[in-house]
């Protein structure tokens, strides 16, 4: 699928890409999609808790070599 | 909820964004969190664009020797008069990182309180009109303690 918005962070360093997604996040309507992209390993897993405690959807993971794609479903 | 205390005593630029980054990740996992920033550390809550006309001659000194904001943070090791701060820095927004300015108002964002603390101000001539709106409120030593009291994790950076 396509997700309605992407945001990259590739170049980041943890807990940067966290702290984008999150301030993306408040922005966007409920029900939209978006997909984070980035290459700092560690930061798959602190996004995906973060949005599991946080209620939203994770619909994917899937990585490349060292790039990451988190696609994300805001639920509340 | 967990709760974090963390007092912000120096105006060292790597122990600003050491304060910022813990305090956010703090925030955002859903923790309560205040920063005291006292002495040194007031310096990175001084607005650059406020300024306080000051009748006494030491309190002038002192605000003119302080750094004027976070964007006038060194480095604790390394300034080497300038050059070793101004590598990092790069090397920061290289590595996309924000700003000590910016990690400021990104804490704000995700809900750090931000306190400062009475007796420093007084000795070194520091007014509530030169400090960053962003400033809830100012506390005194006894404030502290009891916020502190009531943290489960407490930090002087």
């Amino acid at each position: 699928m396509t997700a309605d918005e992407t945001l990259d962070c590739l170049g980041m360093i943890c807990p940067r890409p966290l702290f984008e997604t999150l301030k993306r996040l408040r922005k966007m309507e409920i029900g939209k999609t978006i997909e984070v992209v980035g290459d700092y390993v560690p930061s798959i897993d602190e996004i995906t808790e973060m949005m599991r405690k946080q209620g939203h959807g994770v619909v994917s993971v899937t990585t490349e070599g060292r790039v990451w794609r988190i696609v994300i479903r805001k639920m509340r | 909820m967990p709760k974090l205390t963390l007092v912000a005593f120096s105006d060292d630029l790597d122990r600003a964004i050491a304060g910022f980054l813990i305090a956010s990740r703090a925030a955002v996992e859903g923790w309560e969190v205040v920063m005291f920033f006292t002495f040194w550390g007031l310096a990175i809550v001084r607005d650059p664009k406020k300024r306080v006309k000051k009748e006494e001659r030491n309190e002038r000194m002192v605000a003119s020797m302080l750094p004027r904001g976070a964007d006038e943070l060194t480095l604790s090791h390394m300034h080497m008069l300038g050059l070793g701060t101004s590598m990092v820095k790069k090397r920061m927004s290289a590595k996309k990182m924000l700003s000590v300015a910016e990690m400021m108002k990104e804490a704000k964002e995700f809900g750090v309180r931000f306190v400062a603390c009475a007796l420093p101000m007084e000795i070194l001539g520091i007014r509530r009109e030169e400090l960053i709106d962003e400033i809830d409120e100012i506390c005194s030593v006894g404030d502290y303690l009891r916020e502190a009291k009531g943290a489960d994790l407490n930090l002087f950076i």
